[in-house]
């Protein structure tokens, strides 16, 4: 798929005030629950820089969410993050967060793991810092089976900096280091690093954080290298540069890879059009793949591994 | 030529682009990214060609795709900042290693950690020793300025050059520019005629391991090569000057320039100031209130760092027995970069070598900061090393709450 099939069909505004994706069709999802996941939040640190209607600050929110209903506190959770707008959000998380160099929170995060193999270690990265600055370090953590939790951004650009070129950007799209459009192939994350050597690989995306919570708490359950690559979009450089709508748009143009969903929005002539703007090619979502092998702590015959 | 109101890293991708660079690298990094942007539409819209603009995945890749563009005889550039510059350290020493003539603007940054996105010299400090030339353009007319000698003088001597702008302040900054035309950069800077290139008609091995018998000879030889810079450079400026009707670096209507070292103020000075980048518009302003009031001060400023114009310098301080460095980078543990280079360069002249360590991490630079402090060093009452506008308060209550050392 290409950027001008995008074009083809403007987006328009936010739907109908009332006419949310989670009721629509009659489909009723149960209310969240009340904010629990504030009291992990760094609150001398508010208010946080992301943009309004940036995927990132859906997918964090959700991220706190599924810590609150797991962990009162954060005191055996340690946050490593790189550099970048996705990085940033952990530095709103109030446990032991280590803000590393632009590509490296991997390195880092196996340092301090096999150092304290007993904390629960959680990476979180984009794919500007995950896949490619620090891509290689990437594949070496899958290959080693760390014992820890790598959840990657891809936003399909790099927002910090203005929104230039990333390995993931789809063919086609305009960025303000491709304003002839993207000739370059953009990686599929969740398969090169189940390739690599990870045990437990998924795929989620912003307009669904109930899935991205389940996804993310197996997971921090699972024993080995697990990877969780969330799909959000960045609203200001790569929805504004290729014309593809506001934040709203770009969450909805999300949903039409679900079936269901794609078959409730028909109906409703506001989203209709949304339809027709595929932001991204239809991804698979969920688990994509699980196995199990020792970790790299086991396999040091380190103590406290597995904890 | 037309003057026009231009943000520096825009005058610096007009420049670069008017010296037909044919492979381009970029990756992001604040504060250099608009340059780099720019030079990507450029390519676009067909005004630069033949040029290939390559999205490369590192500062590493985008110095080592450099190299090997420049091996095959291609005119390369590329821009980066900061920690981008100390992720490629190991290809700009290559590149300085390979004698090939690349051409990279560093729009200063501080080094982390603490992360910090501000302007201090403490990148290109740190990559000072790795064969290089290094220029530090004051104004945005000479960072245009010096990209055209920079070109010129790394082709002829086989040697990268390195031109450091201040982030932000320049890179960021809209200023007037003066650009040249087309016309006028081809006949200053011709087609670039490779030493050696990668050929497949004549095969040549580059970059092959050299042992304890010949390294030596080698490394040698890239010195002097480098030394050559404080030759060429104060040649190629006064080229520059009848070529383009004004001193390298001079601003519109101004009929200051320099090559290797600027003076202003220095007749009769027993304290002299010197610095190099941006804040040399500070340290003037400051200077000049103090020469109001009756001080003999003047101020230096290092247009080339490296190699380092230790003679230029020297006769540039002649007559004072004070100088003040002022600094935007520091040894921790240590002293000042340049504040070494200038004492050894005037170790044999009785005078005594302050540093004031100023601007780090993107701290302003004020003028009545300066001047209060400069106005010590007349009085003999500035130490030999000290940290502008330090709040001694917070550094208090920090030294209190650790444990003692």
């Amino acid at each position: 798929m290409t950027l001008e099939s995008l074009k083809k069909t403007p987006t328009k505004g936010p739907p109908p005030r009332g006419e949310s994706p989670a009721t629509a069709g009659g489909t009723t999802l149960p209310e969240p629950p009340p904010s629990a996941e504030k009291r992990l939040l760094r609150h001398g640190m508010m208010p946080h820089m992301l943009c309004p209607g940036c995927g990132h600050g859906i997918v964090f929110e959700a991220m706190l969410r599924a810590l609150a209903s797991r962990y009162e506190q954060l005191d055996d959770v340690a946050f490593v993050a790189g550099i970048g707008c996705s990085s940033r959000v952990v530095g709103y998380i109030d446990a032991c967060t280590l803000h590393t160099t632009h590509g490296r929170p991997l390195t880092f995060a196996t340092g301090l793991k096999l150092a304290r193999p007993e904390l629960k270690v959680v990476v979180v990265t984009g794919d500007g810092d995950g896949l490619s600055i620090g891509g290689n370090h990437l594949i070496h953590a899958a290959r080693r089976n760390v014992d820890l939790t790598c959840v990657l951004f891809n936003n399909e650009i790099y927002g910090m900096t203005g929104g230039q070129l990333a390995p993931t950007t789809i063919p086609g799209a305009y960025t303000s280091t491709s304003p002839q459009g993207n000739a370059e192939s953009p990686f599929d994350a969740a398969r090169l690093v189940e390739a690599a050597g990870a045990t437990y690989v998924a795929r989620a995306q912003s307009y669904r954080t109930r899935e991205f919570e389940d996804l993310f708490l197996r997971a921090l359950d699972h024993k080995g290298f697990s990877f969780v690559e969330v799909m959000t979009d960045c609203t200001e450089y790569f929805g504004r540069t290729n014309r593809l709508g506001n934040g709203a748009d770009l969450l909805f143009s999300q949903a039409r890879v679900e079936p269901a969903i794609d078959a409730d929005l028909a109906g409703r002539s506001t989203l209709k059009e949304v339809r027709s703007t595929p932001v991204r090619p239809v991804l698979e979502m969920g688990v994509l793949h699980e196995s199990s092998r020792p970790t790299l702590e086991e396999s040091m015959k380190l103590s406290g591994a597995g904890s | 030529m037309p003057v026009q109101q231009l943000e520096g890293s825009r005058a610096v991708a007009e420049a670069v682009a008017l010296c037909r660079p044919e492979v381009v690298c970029a990756y992001p990094i604040s504060p250099q990214t608009h340059i780099i942007e720019a030079v990507g539409a450029m390519v676009k819209s067909g005004r630069l060609t033949p040029c290939e603009f390559v999205n490369v995945e590192s500062e590493f890749a985008a110095m080592s795709v450099s190299i090997g563009a420049s091996a095959t005889g291609a005119r390369a550039y590329t821009a980066t900042a900061s920690q981008g510059l100390l992720f490629m350290a190991e290809a700009v020493f290559n590149a300085a290693g390979l004698g090939l003539p690349i051409v990279m603007t560093v729009a200063n940054r501080a080094v982390g950690a603490p992360i910090n996105i501000w302007n201090d010299h403490s990148d290109s400090m740190a990559l000072r020793d790795a064969g290089w030339v290094q220029l530090f353009a004051e104004t945005n007319q000479a960072a245009v300025d010096l990209h055209l000698l920079a070109f010129r003088l790394a082709e002829e001597l086989s040697v990268p050059v390195m031109v450091c702008m201040d982030g932000f302040i320049l890179t960021h900054a809209f200023e007037p520019v003066e650009l040249p035309t087309q016309e006028q950069v081809d006949w200053f800077l011709p087609r670039y005629v490779p030493r050696q290139e990668l050929d497949p008609e004549a095969p040549i091995t580059i970059g092959a391991m050299v042992g304890p018998e010949a390294f030596e000879e080698v490394r040698y030889l890239a010195h002097l090569r480098l030394l050559r810079a404080l030759t060429r450079v104060p040649e190629l400026a006064s080229e520059f000057e009848t070529m383009f009707g004004r001193p390298l670096g001079a601003r519109p209507g101004s009929a200051v320039g320099g090559s290797l070292v600027t003076s202003y103020r220095t007749e009769g000075a027993t304290t002299v100031v010197v610095a190099l980048g941006s804040v040399l518009g500070t340290v003037k302003d400051a200077v000049d209130e103090l020469r109001t009031e009756g001080h003999p001060i003047g101020v230096v400023g290092l247009t080339t760092y490296r190699p380092f114009p230790a003679e230029a310098l020297h006769g540039a301080v002649e007559g004072a027995h004070r100088v003040v460095v002022v600094e935007k980078a520091f040894g921790t543990g240590g002293r000042g970069f340049v504040t070494d280079d200038v004492a050894i360069a005037l170790r044999d002249h009785d005078v005594a070598v302050h540093t004031i360590v100023a601007g780090l991490g993107g701290r302003p630079i004020s003028e009545e900061s300066l001047r209060r402090v400069l106005a010590t060093a007349i009085t003999g009452d500035l130490p030999a090393m000290s940290f502008l506008d330090l709040d001694m308060g917070a550094v208090t209550a920090e030294t209190r709450a650790v444990r003692p050392l």
